[in-house]
């Protein structure tokens, strides 16, 4: 088995870099080969988790750091999210039944929502202290 | 840098339009905020968003129009969603609001719904 191509973007937790992230997974999602609508929905997969760290993980302190790492191998493309900030658990985090949700006017809590719709496999872990979340989707 | 514009335009059937022009993400929410709030200061409830130009959404984005609709259906208006592309629907529809807001192709439709005044 050939080794996954690995590519790496590091950004300060600042929502003014979240053009930057869109722009890096885009890029290679469409190089990856997936069509226009998956490129999109796996770059807002991507946006979410990065949007949630910074609001939840870092609380908007805005010098700290997320690494974003693609891995493409075969069909599959890999991202990895790591971040330094509150660890996370993804327990507390219920999925929104959304009928329930939209027609009690709530806010909030989606990102995570859809991450899950539209990735094949969303996983959070810790390792060496360090938030580690990722987001599978493979080339159908 | 992401950019997001708001260009807000009245129409004579005092409908008020947020045309949306760019990416609206975390990081652009507080202009589209900004302009809601203007609004709802102001008592303006029959509220057109036209999203030609929207490029882009994010949850973010989203949570901004649950924010607002129930103010402005107290108010005894509404919030109706006009020229989406289909990347955009996409999200809206991912996360079920076309069952919350009235989605329609065109700002002429939406006008329509909101009935005379």
């Amino acid at each position: 088995m050939t080794a996954p191509l690995t590519y790496r973007l590091t950004i300060t937790s600042q929502t003014n870099r979240l053009n930057d992230v869109r722009q890096f997974v885009s890029g290679q999602a469409r190089t990856h080969g997936f069509a226009e609508d998956d490129v999109n929905k796996i770059t807002i997969a991507v946006d979410e988790a990065c949007t949630n760290i910074i609001k939840h993980g870092y609380g908007f302190s805005p010098d700290h750091f997320i690494d974003i790492e693609v891995r493409r191998s075969g069909p599959q493309f890999e991202i990895i999210i790591m971040d330094s900030g509150k660890q996370f658990d993804p327990k507390s985090i219920e999925t929104p039944d959304m009928k329930e949700y939209l027609t009690h006017y709530r806010r909030g809590g989606l990102g995570v929502y859809l991450m899950k719709r539209i990735m094949d496999k969303v996983e959070f872990n810790i390792q060496h202290d360090r938030n580690v979340l990722r987001m599978v989707k493979s080339l159908s | 840098m992401s950019e997001f514009k708001v260009h807000v335009r009245q129409r004579e059937d005092d409908i008020h339009v947020l045309e949306l022009r760019g990416y609206l993400d975390a990081h652009t929410t507080p202009v589209l905020e900004e302009s809601f709030q203007r609004l709802l200061h102001e008592k303006k409830y029959r509220i057109l968003v036209n999203c030609r130009e929207l490029t882009y959404i994010s949850s973010a984005g989203l949570g901004v129009f649950m924010a607002f609709i129930e103010d402005v259906r107290a108010g005894s208006g509404d919030i109706k969603l006009s020229d989406m592309n289909p990347k955009v629907f996409n999200i809206f529809d991912l996360l079920g609001f076309p069952m919350l807001y009235d989605i329609v192709p065109t700002e002429e439709e939406a006008a329509a719904k909101f009935g005379a005044r």
